[in-house]
């Protein structure tokens, strides 16, 4: 094995092999220092949290991960639907625009519980809290790629009189591919942030699903190694919904190109 | 074939592109428009292809106005669809009028033998080089049998030697397409070595200020040709007089 290869193969398991060490000097610390454990818990304890309910936790985490699929489909659908009608008219563009920025700089903890109250439905509310976090990354990619093909693209489907669907069809939308599948990776982990604020939002309602709900039971009854164990399994499924959109992204631009 | 007849063309912002411009563009003509750049080239060229409508004068054309796929345009770049094959970007134009891709393809593996793209059918932009897109390019605008080619400095990014090349090729191609040329480019060089008739316009505001015909018979020898150097010489005096 060559120097190159013995970084790349370093590189490659330098982020499993760091957070090996943190969690092993963290382990240490708890233990050494002798922290309660309703302070901080150790890896091995937060373990043995989630082996005591694996079902229960996994559960929760796929409760949210449906709120967050459904909140992704719908915004990717919206922002598509008002990025292709604010390009095809300015008047659209012109009314939609500034509300999809009020939309974007609303928090969503001030507004969550007025949905939840609105929508009635536990479930259709919190797709429609998370849908409102995810949309403008798509929207405003989608637009921005919509509008991206050179002008003299645009010149040269004038020129052979391409209707405005013919335009949109084979130049337009696939311009603004990229842009769109970007977005959408953008869109995924403030999809699954959007679902567990509206949880726990709702959860302090009184409404119980998801895993911010276990994470926020678990802190009522200061059972911090099963909130941990929720946390993980948070992170865990952000960090995979970020690669799998990417890849997902890769593989349909690589098929295309 | 086609007549421009006292053309203006004003910018918003009050920029004169073209005052008082008039041409006449005849069957299987190579004119070349030379001028240094703002001088009004390339917006004569959009006047020219319907891409934007003149304030002053008119265009007339015998038989009527263009169809769709009567006027090739070439642009500075490629300007290819990225992620489209040789292939569909030549099919393109054909795609736009309606035509099936059965129906297209002889026509378009033909045009892209003339350009010498034979074998590269399938590969994508970012597999070819700058003169070989350029290529795709120009046989995505002979496709349609175009009665019009406009080409606005279509080799001006390329290297020396690759321009050299295209522009023999470019020649070869007008030849046997039959179709007029009308060549915009800041290059001396490059206009007496194409054209027929060399257009020189003014800085702005844009107006012709004479033409030069040429009588070479341009090939692969005619850069060593001491006529080439005289036409040269001549365009750069007629130049010298336009800018002053």
């Amino acid at each position: 094995m060559n120097a190159t290869s013995r970084v790349r193969l370093g590189m490659k398991f330098a982020p499993a092999l760091f957070g090996l060490l943190a969690l092993a000097l963290w382990e240490a610390a708890v233990r050494i220092g002798d922290v309660p454990v309703y302070q901080l818990p150790g890896p091995i304890a937060i373990i043995g949290a989630f082996v005591a309910d694996p079902v229960g936790l996994l559960q929760a985490l796929a409760s949210t991960l449906l709120v967050t699929f459904a909140a992704l489909f719908a915004a990717a659908v919206l922002s598509l639907a008002m990025a292709l009608a604010m390009s095809a008219s300015q008047l659209a563009q012109a009314a939609i625009q500034p509300w999809a920025v009020a939309l974007q700089v609303t928090p969503l903890p001030a507004i969550a519980p007025l949905i939840i109250i609105w929508v009635g439905q536990p479930f259709v509310a919190l797709v429609v809290c998370a849908t409102i976090v995810a949309f403008f990354p798509l929207f405003a990619n989608t637009a921005t790629g919509l509008a991206s093909a050179p002008p003299e693209l645009n010149d040269l489907f004038r020129l052979y009189g391409a209707s405005r669907w013919r335009t949109l069809a084979l130049l337009r939308l696939p311009a603004a591919l990229p842009y769109f599948l970007a977005g959408l990776r953008i869109s995924g982990g403030l999809a699954l942030v959007g679902a567990v604020v509206a949880e726990l939002v709702a959860g302090s309602g009184g409404f119980a699903s998801g895993l911010a709900y276990r994470i926020l039971e678990a802190s009522f009854r200061l059972e911090m190694p099963r909130m941990f164990a929720a946390l993980v399994l948070l992170a865990l499924a952000g960090i995979l919904l970020n690669f799998g959109l990417g890849a997902l992204g890769q593989s349909i631009l690589r098929r295309r190109t | 074939m086609l007549t421009v007849s006292h053309v203006g063309r004003r910018f918003p912002g009050g920029i004169e592109a073209l005052r008082d411009t008039s041409l006449r563009l005849s069957k299987a003509d190579f004119v070349v428009l030379l001028g240094p750049s703002g001088c009004g080239k390339s917006t004569l060229l959009r006047l020219i292809a319907g891409l934007d409508q003149p304030d002053e004068g008119n265009l007339t054309w015998d038989g009527g106005p263009p169809a769709p796929g009567d006027i090739g345009y070439v642009f500075q770049d490629a300007t290819l669809l990225p992620w489209a094959t040789a292939e569909d970007n030549v099919f393109l134009p054909l795609r736009l009028r309606g035509v099936s891709r059965e129906a297209a393809m002889p026509q378009v593996h033909s045009v892209l033998r003339r350009v010498g793209l034979n074998g590269f059918e399938r590969a994508r932009p970012r597999q070819l080089s700058g003169g070989m897109r350029m290529r795709v390019s120009i046989a995505r605008a002979l496709v349609t049998r175009p009665r019009l080619l406009l080409m606005d400095e279509p080799f001006a990014a390329l290297d020396e030697f690759t321009r050299h090349r295209l522009q023999e090729d470019l020649l070869e191609v007008w030849r046997l397409a039959g179709c007029t040329v009308v060549f915009v480019t800041h290059s001396i060089y490059e206009a007496a070595f194409l054209a027929r008739r060399i257009v020189l316009m003014t800085p702005r505001p844009g107006r012709i200020d004479r033409e030069i015909a040429s009588t070479l018979t341009t090939g692969p020898e005619t850069r060593l040709d001491p006529a080439y150097a005289a036409l040269v010489a001549e365009i750069t005096h007629g130049m010298e007089a336009a800018l002053q």
